[in-house]
């Protein structure tokens, strides 16, 4: 039973998230994939958004899913709207969102860039961005710990990094040393270029240079 | 129409008993057959959802229109913001998926014999799901009728009637009033003539500033009515001498009464007020095919079990949107488009001889008040124990907080935007 599958897969996260482990009875859930299908009016069928300024949901770590509706929920993460959203669900009823948004294939944003930012944008990625958001911030479903960029909107993403900047949502201390070391060496048209790669979408192989900062 | 024995073991969710209970001998050997009367936000996205999940399930939509106008959005036709073409959607990606789509017009439900009927044929089903959308009720208001609503328009469902108040708006002089009659509750779209008069007045305020806007309501309270005013004060002079949107509340400014050839209004009060344009939306009841079909109570809206949308009035016929009686989710298409899905997997269980699973329902609704200048309102709803309410859970939805800063309204434009495209795209793609 899928249920199974899930508590199988979380079971770790949920124990890191203080999740409780006593379950409601199945019948009083509703599946992942009707709760999903609530979210579609905003994020797309199957969450995956043809809708510029809301972000594609579809094919995300699921503990990465998880812990977002949390942070929006409790307002650690800024939104306009997320978080009254968020609010309306139990973490198991998360767990069974974050389980069905995995299996689902992702469909990159069809969206407008400037080809000749990618290579750059390549580049500052590998530098700067790949030890987190790993494969060039595409989905590995098959594996754990990632953080979708590639095949977002643009909009969204600007939505989002302006959201670091002023500190409206909390930016990891790791990512904010290597924010911040970024701009100060490729100043802020760095960040146009991060955003055609992943806009592209496009092969990436990571060169796998040694990370002068670890 | 009175309930029997069978309906209401059937209403009540005894599931068990509908396989032997509710396949006709029509249906049998046929395969799975789903109809879906009326092909707006609630049944498209049925037949898409059941289609999604069982493609086996025959489907077919009987709509009597080629292409669909959104209602949603088509505040910023008015205003210019958005063309007509903008808000057109059609029937390519449903069909694409195997989804029959018919368009005649349903004359009647054979609920006995489990056949939908048009004008130009009978389509036998084992479930019907009926999203009739709204009537207007123009007998309600003393002179109007649909005849006159070509020269004080409604454009309460979009298409011809938006583009009629559309070229009014722009073929009026600067100095003119534009009237806009808001209809008692419960109606398709709670902020919708509040959004309305938003858009006009920042057509005005750019293109005729002498103009403005007057709403003559029958009611004393609407919907995100703090917000809004919040928005009219900050944008349009709300409250003062200049103002380009001005607020009557009922009871004394309930319309009774128009003369088109006057382009006058009368109130309950016994004022008489004439404007240049005069957008007249009347009182509302579920759509025309649901109260010939028995589907409609005393209230002229369709009672229905809050877990499947089945009628409890009609076995096998399920009611969604702006229809249905669906307790604290208002009329909106988010709201139609979520109880559609709910309805979509109730029926591929009970076609597949299983019991419909939890329901689960949200809705998120923005308006555009000015540029750069857009409100929310978000609810995510479970069904009550009892199972007589689809309602709100406490401490989670609400509104735009009242001291959210410009960049956050401005994101709500886009995010507006952003929900529209994906939610056409999720009925009709």
């Amino acid at each position: 039973m899928a249920k199974a599958t899930m508590t199988t897969a979380l079971v770790g996260g949920a124990l890191a998230l203080g999740l409780s482990a006593a379950a409601p009875a199945d019948d009083d859930l509703a599946t992942g994939k009707m709760l999903v299908d609530t979210c579609a009016g905003c994020h797309g069928t199957n969450g995956n958004s043809v809708g510029t300024a809301s972000p594609t949901i579809a094919a995300m770590d699921p503990l990465v899913f998880v812990d977002m509706m949390i942070a929006f929920a409790d307002d650690e993460t800024y939104s306009t709207i997320m978080g009254r959203i968020a609010r309306g669900y139990t973490e198991e009823e998360y767990e069974l969102m974050g389980e069905y948004l995995h299996g689902i294939a992702y469909q990159p944003a069809q969206q407008d860039f400037d080809q000749s930012l990618v290579d750059k944008g390549a580049k500052l990625h590998d530098r700067y961005c790949e030890k987190c958001h790993v494969e060039g911030g595409k989905p590995v479903p098959e594996e754990e710990d990632y953080y979708i960029l590639a095949g977002q909107w643009t909009p969204y993403l600007k939505y989002a990094m302006t959201d670091f900047a002023e500190e409206r949502r909390e930016l990891p201390k790791k990512m904010a040393r290597k924010l911040d070391s970024m701009l100060e060496a490729e100043g802020e048209e760095s960040l146009a270029a991060l955003y055609a790669f992943y806009a592209a979408y496009t092969d990436f192989e990571s060169s796998d240079d040694e990370d002068e900062d670890e | 129409m009175t309930m029997n024995r069978r309906d209401f073991v059937k209403a009540t969710g005894a599931i068990a008993a509908i396989g032997a209970l509710g396949a006709p001998g029509i249906a049998l050997g046929q395969g799975k057959k789903v109809v879906v009367v009326g092909g707006g936000t609630g049944g498209a996205t049925a037949a898409k959802y059941i289609k999604m999940a069982d493609e086996s399930i025959d489907v077919t939509i009987i709509e009597p229109n080629e292409d669909y106008y959104t209602c949603y959005l088509s505040n910023e036709v008015l205003s210019g913001e958005r063309t007509l073409d903008q808000i057109k959607q059609g029937y390519d990606g449903l069909k694409a998926r195997g989804i029959k789509v018919v368009h005649e017009a349903a004359t009647g439900i054979d609920a006995d014999n489990k056949v939908v009927k048009t004008d130009g044929g009978e389509y036998p089903y084992e479930r019907c799901v009926v999203s009739p959308g709204i009537s207007l009720l123009y007998d309600k208001i003393e002179g109007y009728s649909e005849e006159v609503a070509q020269k004080m328009p409604h454009a309460w469902k979009a298409g011809e009637q938006t583009k009629i108040l559309r070229s009014q708006l722009t073929a009026m002089d600067d100095g003119g009033v534009v009237v806009i009659v808001a209809p008692p509750n419960p109606f398709r779209c709670p902020p919708g003539p509040y959004e309305r008069a938003s858009q006009i007045a920042m057509y005005l305020k750019e293109a005729k500033p002498k103009s403005k806007v007057l709403i003559l309501d029958s009611k004393q309270a609407f919907s995100k009515q703090g917000l809004f005013t919040q928005g009219w004060e900050r944008l349009y002079g709300f409250g003062t001498e200049d103002s380009l949107i001005e607020w009557q509340p009922g009871p004394d400014a309930t319309v009774v009464g128009v003369d088109p050839d006057n382009l006058s209004v009368e109130t309950d009060f016994g004022d008489e007020v004439k404007g240049a344009v005069v957008n007249v939306i009347p009182p509302q009841s579920a759509g025309k095919i649901a109260l010939d079909s028995g589907l409609a109570d005393d209230s002229g809206w369709c009672p229905v079990n809050k877990k499947t949308f089945e009628s409890t009035q009609v076995a096998g016929v399920h009611v969604i949107g702006d229809a249905a009686i669906a307790t604290k989710m208002p009329k909106s298409a988010y709201a139609a488009n979520s109880q559609a899905k709910v309805t979509a997997a109730a029926i591929v269980a009970l076609l597949n001889d299983e019991e419909p699973g939890v329901p689960a329902y949200v809705n998120t609704c923005y308006s555009i008040i000015g540029k750069d200048y857009g409100i929310s309102v978000a609810a995510v709803y479970r069904l009550s124990e009892d199972g007589a309410e689809i309602a709100g859970v406490e401490g989670a939805g609400g509104l735009t907080p009242s001291d959210a800063e410009d960049f956050a309204l401005a994101r709500e434009v886009e995010y507006a935007y952003s929900w529209y495209d994906n939610i056409v795209h999720d009925i009709f793609g």
